[in-house]
């Protein structure tokens, strides 16, 4: 084994680590808030409202991803009101596509988790908070809120990791993420073996991260420390 | 831009209609070939997972660790790249000078097929887990041997149980083909990025192409719903 070889390809990968941080961890909070817009529709009263929030989901969860980033980076620039606005400067950088791709793409599973989450709130305990008096924003607060955050966590953590990982896809559109540099690194010297195994090391490593920090999370809310 | 999007996507001369139609039977076919293979994966992960030698649960779980903790598109490159050249040394080896490639679209089905495995390992090991113990010790008493007690008891109701997953799981397989976009097999997405690239519409064709994915993905989500319905009247829970 060429140990010399492999640190050197550690030492470069490494250096993609942060952008592909940067691309999870922004598209994750603005997926986050995405989706909790989407899952207060799914949960309105307003039939259209459902509707719309149905779609939504349907449509970015049935089709793949690379679409979705080949639509935002090589499609918007066919839009022209797309051109003229303000965000225009933003979607000429395959960054922002990247980003815009993927907080929408998880913000369609997030709303399902979301979703799911507050339909597994007791409906006994929310009635109960009603006959103490409880309404609005103090019964989602104190009630259903904290509890859906115990039932949603650890599926939110699953869909963290499986953002992270999807990031790699924007290394097809040019960004230099771990993905991008080993690509282009394999290009290079044609080592593909050693280089994308330390690729998959270091994704590994990243999930193992975020897994354990989810899971210690879930202890810390977790009031009776029964997990 | 002068010709109208519609012609451009219909069937006529200038329109992109019939081949974009053959790249979407391709990525159906590269699906269904993928999802056959992590099922046969699948089920063996599951054995692995479920042995009691400690060893075999190490493969197991190594396997399906490994699998579900990389990004997807990072084995497709590993094969793409590691695939041709292995080929090529085993053909030096046997004394056949040049370079081998092996097929994209072989490349793509064990790529995404060992991906596929891993998760359905994960569903087919859970499905096992919710089998009564006592079924099993019913069959034995009635004196079934090994075999017939996998295939009248054990199986049909992990699949049973494991259906629903599985149903999630072929439809990650039929988005993920979108990979094989990048190494060049002339799947749906490709045919796309080619249509785009000779009429300078990719909205239209990427547009076309996700309202394809979206089509075999729902036609397919009704036809398992279909089975499950079926399957649950039949066993009356």
């Amino acid at each position: 084994m060429d140990w010399p070889f492999l640190f050197a390809t550690a030492k470069t990968l490494l250096t993609g680590v942060p952008l592909t941080l940067r691309l999870a961890a922004t598209s994750l909070c603005a997926g986050f808030v995405l989706a909790v817009g989407i899952a207060a529709l799914a949960g309105s009263r307003f039939a259209p409202a459902r509707w719309i929030a149905a779609l939504y989901v349907m449509l970015f969860q049935g089709t793949p991803l690379l679409v979705q980033i080949f639509i935002v980076y090589y499609g918007f620039g066919q839009i022209d009101f797309l051109r003229a606005s303000f965000a225009w400067p933003f979607l000429q950088q395959a960054y922002w596509c990247a980003v815009l791709a993927l907080s929408l793409n998880t913000s369609a599973y997030g709303a399902e988790i979301i979703r799911g989450a507050i339909a597994a709130v007791p409906a006994r305990e929310i009635e109960a908070a009603r006959a103490m008096g409880m309404s609005g924003l103090l019964l989602r607060r104190r009630i259903i809120w904290p509890q859906a955050l115990q039932y949603g966590l650890a599926n939110y953590g699953n869909e963290a990791i499986l953002l992270l990982k999807a990031t790699s896809l924007a290394s097809v559109i040019t960004l230099m993420d771990v993905t991008g540099l080993a690509y282009r690194l394999v290009s290079k010297t044609y080592r593909s073996e050693e280089i994308f195994t330390v690729a998959g090391l270091i994704y590994l490593a990243l999930t193992f991260v975020i897994a354990t920090g989810v899971h210690l999370l879930e202890r810390r809310l977790t009031p009776c420390r029964q997990v | 831009m002068s010709t109208p999007a519609f012609t451009l996507i219909g069937f006529g001369p200038e329109g992109w209609g019939k081949l974009l139609l053959l790249a979407a039977g391709l990525t159906l076919v590269a699906a269904v070939c993928s999802f056959a293979l992590g099922s046969l994966l699948g089920a063996a992960g599951a054995v692995l997972k479920l042995a009691s030698s400690r060893s075999l649960r190490g493969i197991g779980t190594f396997y399906t660790t490994v699998f579900r903790g990389i990004p997807e598109i990072l084995v497709v490159y590993l094969f793409y790249f590691g695939g041709s050249l292995a080929l090529t040394r085993l053909m030096h080896l046997a004394g056949f000078p040049g370079f081998f490639s092996l097929p994209f679209f072989i490349i793509g089905v064990v790529a995404i097929g060992l991906v596929s495995g891993a998760y359905q390992t994960e569903a087919y090991r859970s499905a096992y887990l919710r089998l009564e113990r006592g079924q099993i010790e019913a069959g034995k008493a009635c004196g079934m041997s090994r075999f017939v007690l996998l295939w009248r008891v054990i199986a049909p109701q992990t699949l049973r149980f494991a259906l629903p997953a599985l149903g999630n799981i072929w439809q990650s397989v039929l988005k993920e083909t979108a990979l094989l976009s990048i190494i060049g097999l002339i799947e749906l997405l490709r045919q796309s990025t080619i249509a785009s690239g000779a009429t300078r519409q990719p909205l239209l064709f990427y547009g076309v192409a996700a309202l394809l994915y979206l089509v075999m993905g729902q036609i397919t989500a009704l036809g398992i719903r279909t089975v499950e319905k079926r399957l649950a009247r039949c066993w009356g829970r």
